[in-house]
């Protein structure tokens, strides 16, 4: 059977180009991987091999023609036994999939693509729309956090840091895939003790100490996870893992994407993030927001021990690569936790701290003690403040501040990273689409300022948000 | 010119292969050109000549628009991964560049799967969703098709912590390139690997040109199997292009690495006909030293010549391997273009589980 041969495309925007040169002649026998001739444009060269195996029958197009279209038969190559003339004198042949082609798409246009051939469209298959995003609002109703700790269950004071370290404890004692990797977290007992003491339970094979290495050991524990194995990869601090975000986002997140859902990446990058004290800009940066920008991650940032608790359990069963952001100055913060075999909270529901009906505060980690705060502030002076915890910043419980915001018509939300398409941002932008007609004033938030962190104690107190702006806030929404 | 006349002349040469370790040489010279029996020499051509024929398809259905994107051909290198292949285990793990065609195949990847991902069909091995660059599959243990060079060397060094970690006796194959070896976290993942002696054996790819650099404009040190000397890692130089000496190397590297003596790099000596990508301007070499290669030092004509004189095989009898093979290709090749498109309700599938 005679094959055509096509004017190949160099790029995906290569429409046409010029037959610069033919290197075999009518009547030549070819094999495959023969160069038969050269292409150009104006970009690059490229040499046209012969497939397939036959005798050159015809030439199509000439030696020196410009502007041959992609796809334009150049020549016409004869099978093994066949009549040379008869192939040379068949006729114009069909290029597949053009014939079927539909109108080319805005973005096909857009990116110089529009004379490409469109794939075959099967019946039924026409008119591709995009399918609508999947809802973020389900109930418009708030989740009920307290039916996390059933009745009568005794609390014990613990620190952040405790908390988190027997979140670890309990779920290795569960699971023989489950490890702790990173920097000092083994016989240093980490370096800021959230690791104390499980060396000693369960030893150097699932307590590893890395070398500091943050973008290999990032790495190591995703391809470690894509085989089933659990590991939990501790960031000396966050901004550390910037050496590292590459392995985050790209391999970690994108990874069951990109199978089509074949092989996932359970795995937990956790450590502190955000602002400690006088450390510099360096050792300052809150990445909340970075990370929620990225389909493929879950995001958790908690504030109480409890939820430190319940939820790094959570993340350390989850199949999704986590993304655990912890505070270094709640470290040492002492809260109630549940005293339960199998505490654990679930991830993407927000936690409303105290109820309230005039203004809705919505924060998360360190930024709730500026909440908080504010609402004792709030409540003195006659306005009473709802605070919710969002725990969970990627997926976004949009419920809960839906329904609060439903209810008091007014939001502000507090955060210490960068004001910027922060996490506030985002905030009020799903008010905005959720909520626009129960609001009774704009959203304000209230950010870290917008530059880099000083190390001087006057200015870096004046680059972080204060109680004081959170009251002056909502007292502005609330027109007083 | 110099780099391939050098290169030209040490495979020429049929030089021996070359170890480089930190306490001396550990064993005896490696043997000059390991002989095939018939049966090897009749799967390394078949695998191959697979491999030659599904890339210059796909070359051929980019240039008709079929296939979008960047779309990198392992024209040339065929004998590293099937000759590595050959000397690995059930179990043992394979992960690469993007550079990725060919790898899947000698996996054991299905070819109409691979093609129709190239062509961003709904029956591709990622369903359309992963490209040229992004295939994966648990049960032939092969973990991608990444996009970001050298970003595997760390992922598959993740893969021999997880074989360690469980005892499995499995050793990671790690391939990357002449460029990606450049990368900071490659020496990041040595030093993990020879540290806690996890087994996995880098396979750096020469293929003497990173996109358009050629190693001697890139690299301070170009003999890459010196690359982890400071770690005590053991290397070797192979020619890549001929399977004898792929296979032997394999064999004594993953048998290091399985031992529990830890990583082990194979530097093989290879080249790719085709550009970078498909959109290559070719400026950076001459047409006389791609030539060169292919006339002199082709991996599949080296076999071919092994069937036929050696081993006494008529030309009808390849010719039949031949067509076997391109009745393979040819209906992947029909496969990847008539299966439709993923399903519009797949955009919003496979984000987390």
């Amino acid at each position: 059977m005679a094959i055509d041969i096509l004017m190949p495309a160099l790029s995906p925007t290569m429409e046409q180009g010029k037959l610069a040169k033919w290197l075999k002649k009518e009547g030549d026998q070819v094999k495959p991987g023969d160069v038969l001739a050269e292409i150009e444009t104006d970009k690059a060269t490229m040499e046209v091999e012969a497939i397939d195996e036959g005798v050159l029958a015809k030439i199509l197009v000439s030696d020196g023609t410009d502007n041959v279209a992609v796809n334009t038969p150049i020549a016409i190559l004869a099978g093994e036994g066949e009549d040379v003339s008869a192939a040379s004198s068949a006729k114009a042949p069909t290029v597949p999939a053009p014939e079927t082609q539909s109108a080319p798409t805005p973005d096909m246009q857009a990116e110089g693509m529009a004379d490409r051939p469109a794939p075959v469209e099967l019946p039924g298959q026409a008119g591709l729309s995009t399918p609508a995003a999947p809802s973020v609002i389900s109930s418009r109703a708030s989740y009920d956090a307290m039916a996390e700790i059933p009745e009568g269950t005794e609390l014990v004071n613990m620190t952040v840091r405790e908390a988190l370290r027997d979140a670890m404890a309990e779920e290795m004692r569960k699971d023989q895939n489950v490890l702790v990797m990173g920097e000092e977290v083994a016989e240093y007992q980490g370096a800021y003790k959230v690791t104390q003491g499980l060396l000693q339970e369960f030893g150097a094979k699932r307590v590893i100490d890395t070398p500091i290495t943050e973008h290999g050991f990032a790495g190591v524990g995703v391809g470690a996870a894509f085989t089933g194995l659990r590991p939990i990869v501790e960031f000396m601090t966050f901004n550390f893992a910037m050496q590292a975000i590459d392995q985050i986002i790209n391999s970690a997140a994108k990874t069951l994407y990109m199978s089509g859902g074949q092989l996932g990446a359970p795995i937990v990058f956790r450590g502190p993030n955000g602002a400690a004290a006088r450390v510099g800009a360096q050792h300052s940066h809150d990445y909340a927001a970075w990370y929620s920008n990225v389909p493929g991650l879950k995001v958790i940032a908690p504030y109480t021990a409890a939820d430190a608790k319940g939820l790094l359990k959570s993340a350390i069963r989850d199949p999704n690569p986590i993304v655990f952001l912890e505070n270094e100055i709640l470290y040492g913060q002492s809260f109630p936790v549940p005293k339960l075999d199998d505490f654990t909270v679930p991830i993407g529901k927000a936690r409303i701290h105290r109820e309230g009906k005039d203004v809705t505060i919505v924060s998360f980690s360190i930024g709730m003690t500026y909440a908080l705060k504010a609402a004792q502030e709030l409540e003195k002076e006659g306005i009473d403040a709802e605070v919710i915890d969002l725990r969970t910043i990627r997926p976004m419980d949009t419920d809960t501040i839906v329904a609060s915001v439903m209810k008091t018509g007014r939001c502000i939300t507090v955060e210490e990273g960068f004001p910027q398409s922060g996490v506030g941002a985002e905030i009020a932008m799903r008010v905005m689409e959720n909520a626009f007609d129960y609001l009774d004033a704009p959203v304000i938030r209230i950010t870290g300022k917008d530059v880099p962190m000083p190390y001087a104690a006057n200015l870096e107190k004046l680059a972080l948000p204060n109680v004081a702006e959170v009251v002056q806030a909502a007292k502005a929404v609330c027109y007083r | 010119m110099a780099v391939a006349a050098r290169k030209a002349g040490r495979a020429g040469a049929g030089a021996a292969n070359k170890t480089t370790s930190t306490k001396g040489s550990t064993r005896g010279a490696a043997p000059n050109s390991p002989q095939f029996d018939k049966n090897q020499d009749l799967s390394a051509y078949n695998e191959m000549l697979l491999i030659r024929r599904f890339e210059e398809k796909s070359g051929q259905m980019y240039g008709m628009g079929l296939i979008g994107g960047f779309c990198h051909l392992y024209i040339g290198q065929e004998a590293v991964v099937v000759g590595m292949q050959m000397a690995t285990k059930e179990g043992d793990q394979v992960i690469t560049g993007y550079r990725d065609h060919g790898h899947m195949l000698a996996c054991g990847m299905d070819a109409k799967g691979v093609m129709a991902e190239l062509t961003g069909r709904r029956g591709g091995l990622s369903k359309g969703k992963g490209g040229s660059m992004h295939m994966f599959s648990k049960e032939k243990h092969f973990y991608g098709g990444h996009g970001i060079v050298g970003a595997q060397v760390s992922l598959g060094t993740g893969i021999a912590f997880a074989n360690h970690y469980r005892e499995n006796g499995n050793v990671c194959l790690t391939y990357f390139g002449d460029g990606a070896a450049n990368q900071g976290q490659v020496y990041e993942s040595f030093n993990m690997a020879q540290l806690w002696k996890l087994p996995v054996v880098y396979v750096i790819e020469n293929n003497r040109y990173a996109m358009g650099t050629s190693v001697s404009r890139a690299s301070a040190q170009t003999d890459f199997s010196k690359r982890g000397v400071s770690f005590g890692i053991p290397g070797e130089q192979v020619d890549g292009m001929d399977i004898r000496a792929v296979y032997a190397a394999g064999q004594r590297a993953i048998e290091h690495a399985r031992s529990g003596k830890g990583p082990y790099i194979l530097e093989m000596q290879t080249y790719r006909y085709r550009g970078h990508s498909m959109s290559d301007p070719a400026k950076y070499r001459t047409k006389d030293e791609v030539a060169r290669m292919r006339e002199e030092h082709d991996p599949i004509e080296q076999v071919r010549r092994r069937l036929l004189e050696s081993w006494k095989l008529s030309e009808d009898e390849l010719k039949a391997i031949d067509s076997r093979v391109r009745e393979i290709v040819n209906e992947a090749a029909e496969f990847a273009t008539h299966d439709p498109e993923p399903d519009p309700s797949e955009l919003y599938t496979d984000i987390l589980l």
